[in-house]
């Protein structure tokens, strides 16, 4: 397929070409309703940084519409200790993710779904996009009480929230997304937005926590579909186009080249936790060790996800200083990462003293550190 | 001065535009000023102060979370300078000048007020305030200055490919010189030129590969200049290379993987390598796979070799052992905790299968199953990666055949498996096969380990292998 060089009018060229029903004269007027075919919150997230970066929204509106397999999405400036259970997360193979945009963090699942409006920088414009999505709750469902707040929830039975706002402005394009609670799974989403960490002190944007609630709970009738579809509804009415869903698929690089590359930088360890701003730990627990329990007081400095200080006081002698200078010189530097630890700790093991005791104590006191991350 | 043309996927329509324009010559003709790159830092420019442009929404105020940049650094117009948030918007603020940063209005997670200076931005005075970008470029000639070529009067000769030639390269062939007859400018000449002005280094023409054999009392004489006249190349463009070396530290893991290989090298390490027949092992691993998956485990042949290991080394338990630091106590150690590399992203890592001398063969499947869906989600515990006693590397799964496996202390040897190759051997009857071969290669420290008990394990090893029913002897 022969392109246009310019990328701006790539998306709106090859997506609107691929439905049937769209004509020439679409593509000079028409904002645009697609979905994601995939569940992958890394591929999703690289989707709105593609069109945000390389769709032309100076005359036209997009309306993006997406939902994820099990994942907690933390905002652009957030402390992913601090907002949740990592330790939960790699137990249940929930995916972690860092977005652009600013706000608090997330659970997503399959019962949530995920809107995103882009405009212009100019047409930015939270407040009509949100009272779009309660005109559309309302057409579906008329006796649902919901509705906006000016911090840009929607509440359910003006208690509930069922959906969180965050935004992402450029020079010329900015987009609004939000989530809305269908039927999501309530007990993880708690247990996984709590953190167990202690002792963190950090200027990263906190979350505000809320109450929340399914929508399905008000209305066991209402699916994700329906809520999908009336929203992409009301939305054409708006916009004055078809109600017509484009499908799109975040992996395909003919109709978004330089899309894989995206999702790439999304996992990368230095984006999701090493965006991290600056934090300190200082913490003590009790390390139980054969028959004797232990305090130990440990203080630390994360600066880019890695350990720049790094002070552990133990009792006297536990270990021989030589051994815990050489733990503290192997942490420094390194990513606060359970696995970096474990993997460093054990390594360095092998140039230590071949005794026994000393070991298995080296080993201890590296598993309770980890602990910590 | 394109022309635009789009093809649906789906066959729905093929639509042209309606204009399609031809590629004209005449069009080369531009009348650009040629611009300098400016390289110093120099304050000599006009400091602009960059202000915060409206957010939207009516936001009067945001706070700074990161910094793109820092006082010092060139920017361009559109890079971005800054991320500030304000109520869950995250905004990238982009620059509008041209310029050196010289002042930051405002630290990490200070409150930053729109319509107030953001950065203080130098501008090159000679510019003005919209400054256009430095670029390094060649002016593009036009065309009429190709055919009516002169020199001090002259027209130049020059072979329509020649003209050609220097065209595509923006070459004035005033600049050239001719070697050719008459001053005739020639295609190397324009070459030799290019490479001058480039620096390009030029392969040599295959014409030229033929040395004449100098008597060694000759020096080299000016014969690599006359063959660096005559270099046909057909090089149209100037290659410039801008990629940057880029240094980082070594941290973590990796830290302690350049204190742990140092300390290997202290050993004296002697390599012993042989060939191993599998193809009676293959076919017996096809016949025991279904049994293993239908008990859900995944069956390889890392577990035959393990087990055939450590049958081994209850023949030769000093290759089990460990030697103390001084060098006086021999440890024989009791437990055989085999050791399997693994490539992870990390890098390589090495957990352990406990005790192999009390384990089965499908025992050890499971757990190196085990091992390896926790190697990968990046999950290996401290006991699975601590108590090793003797190491195999699989590398075959990579690739290559022999190798020279380094030995992990405070282990005394080490064997790495090549790739499993389809051959043609000799069976017993002198007739040519086809075999499953696969090459180890041991490495062991010398110090304790001499080269017959690496030989004589590597032996067992091998024919427990190349005969699986005779590991059913010796399995405890």
């Amino acid at each position: 397929m022969v392109l246009q060089s310019s990328l701006k009018n790539c998306l709106q060229l090859s997506c609107v070409l691929r439905t049937p029903k769209a004509g020439f004269r679409s593509t000079t007027s028409g904002s645009l309703i697609i979905q994601s075919t995939s569940n992958d919150i890394y591929q999703n997230l690289a989707v709105e940084d593609w069109i945000h970066d390389h769709v032309n929204l100076e005359n036209r509106q997009v309306l993006f519409l997406w939902r994820n397999s099990p994942a907690v999405v933390i905002g652009r400036h957030q402390n992913p200790w601090q907002e949740c259970n990592l330790r939960l997360l790699r137990q249940k193979n929930i995916k972690l993710a860092r977005r652009r945009s600013g706000g608090g963090t997330v659970y997503h699942d399959l019962g949530n779904i995920n809107l995103t409006f882009f405009t212009s920088r100019k047409k930015y414009e939270r407040m009509e996009n949100l009272k779009l999505v309660v005109k559309a709750l309302k057409a579906l469902r008329p006796q649902l009480d919901v509705h906006v707040t000016d911090r840009y929830d929607i509440l359910l039975d003006r208690h509930y929230k069922i959906s969180g706002t965050a935004a992402k402005l450029g020079r010329t394009s900015a987009y609004h997304h939000c989530t809305l609670l269908c039927n999501a799974d309530k007990l993880i989403l708690s247990s996984a937005l709590k953190s167990p960490y202690t002792g963190l002190k950090s200027n990263a944007t906190p979350s505000v926590p809320a109450s929340v609630k399914n929508l399905f709970e008000k209305d066991p009738s209402l699916t994700c579909e329906m809520l999908l579809d009336a929203i992409a509804e009301e939305y054409a009415a708006q916009h004055q186009i078809d109600h017509h869903i484009t499908l799109i698929n975040p992996a395909d690089e003919t109709v978004l080249p330089g899309i894989n590359n995206k999702t790439k930088e999304l996992q990368t360890w230095e984006w999701v936790y090493g965006k991290t701003p600056k934090f300190s730990i200082s913490t003590c627990f009790n390390m139980v060790y054969k028959d004797s329990v232990l305090d130990v007081k440990v203080d630390l400095e994360v600066k880019h996800g890695r350990i720049e200080v790094c002070n552990i006081d133990l009792p006297e002698q536990w270990l021989p200083p030589a051994l815990s200078s050489e733990l503290v010189k192997g942490l420094t530097g390194s990513k606060f990462c359970p696995n970096e630890t474990t993997t460093l700790a054990t390594t360095l093991l092998r140039v230590c003293p071949q005794d026994e005791e000393l070991q298995s104590r080296w080993n201890v006191l590296c598993e309770n550190m980890v602990m910590l991350m | 001065v394109c022309i635009h043309r789009v093809r649906s996927c789906s066959g729905i329509r093929f639509i042209k535009s309606k204009y399609v324009c031809v590629f004209d010559k005449s069009a080369l003709k531009f009348s650009h000023q040629q611009r300098l790159f400016r390289t110093s830092a120099v304050s000599c420019g006009q400091i602009v102060q960059f202000k915060l442009s409206d957010i939207g929404e009516g936001i009067t105020e945001v706070t700074v979370k990161e910094w793109y940049i820092k006082e010092g650094d060139s920017v361009s117009q559109f890079d971005s300078i800054c991320e500030v948030q304000s109520d869950k918007a995250s905004v990238t603020i982009t620059s509008r000048y041209d310029g050196i940063i010289r002042k930051l209005h405002y630290n990490l997670d200070e409150i930053a007020y729109v319509g107030k200076p953001l950065v203080d931005i130098e501008i090159d005075a000679s510019k003005g305030v919209s400054p256009e970008e430095d670029v390094v470029e060649t002016p593009p000639m036009s065309h009429e200055e190709h055919t009516h070529q002169e020199i001090k009067g002259h027209k130049t000769l020059a072979t329509p490919a020649v003209r050609r030639l220097a065209m595509e390269n923006n070459i004035k062939l005033s600049e050239v010189v001719g070697t050719g007859k008459d001053n005739r400018i020639l295609k190397e000449d324009i070459l030799n030129y290019l490479a001058k002005q480039t620096g390009a280094i030029l392969p040599p023409s295959p014409k030229a590969e033929i040395i004449p054999p100098l008597p060694k009392s000759e020096t080299v004489p000016a014969v690599p200049k006359d063959r660096a006249r005559k270099i046909p190349v057909p090089v149209s463009r100037p290659i410039v290379f801008s990629g940057k070396d880029k240094t980082e530290p070594v941290t973590g893991f990796h830290k302690a993987m350049v204190k742990t290989m140092s300390a290997a090298l202290k050993i004296p390490h002697f390599g012993y390598c042989d060939e191993i027949n599998l193809t009676q092992l293959v076919q017996l691993r096809e016949e025991l796979k279904p049994l293993a998956q239908v008990r859900g485990v995944k069956l390889s042949f890392m577990p035959f070799f393990i087990k055939a290991a450590s049958l081994g080394l209850l023949q030769y338990p000093i290759l089990n052992a460990s030697l103390d630091e001084s060098c006086q106590n021999v440890t024989y150690k009791a437990s055989h905790n085999i050791g399997v590399a693994m490539d992870t992203e990390q890098g390589l890592i090495v957990p352990n299968v406990k005790n192999v001398q009390v384990s089965s063969v499908f025992e050890i499947a499971s757990e190196l199953n085990r091992l390896q869906s926790l190697g990968s989600a990046g999950q290996l515990g401290t006991n699975d990666l601590t108590g090793g006693t003797f190491t195999l590397s699989n590398i075959g799964t990579i690739g290559g055949t022999y190798a020279k496996p380094v030995i992990l202390p405070p282990e005394v040897a080490i064997g790495a498996l090549g790739k499993i190759q389809v051959l043609p051997r000799f069976n017993g009857k002198g007739e040519v096969v086809k075999a499953q071969i696969m090459n180890v290669s041991w490495s062991a420290d010398h110090r304790i380990i001499d080269g017959a008990t690496m030989a004589r394990f590597s032996n067992l090893w091998k024919s427990y292998l190349e005969n699986p029913a005779s590991m059913l002897l010796d399995l405890k």
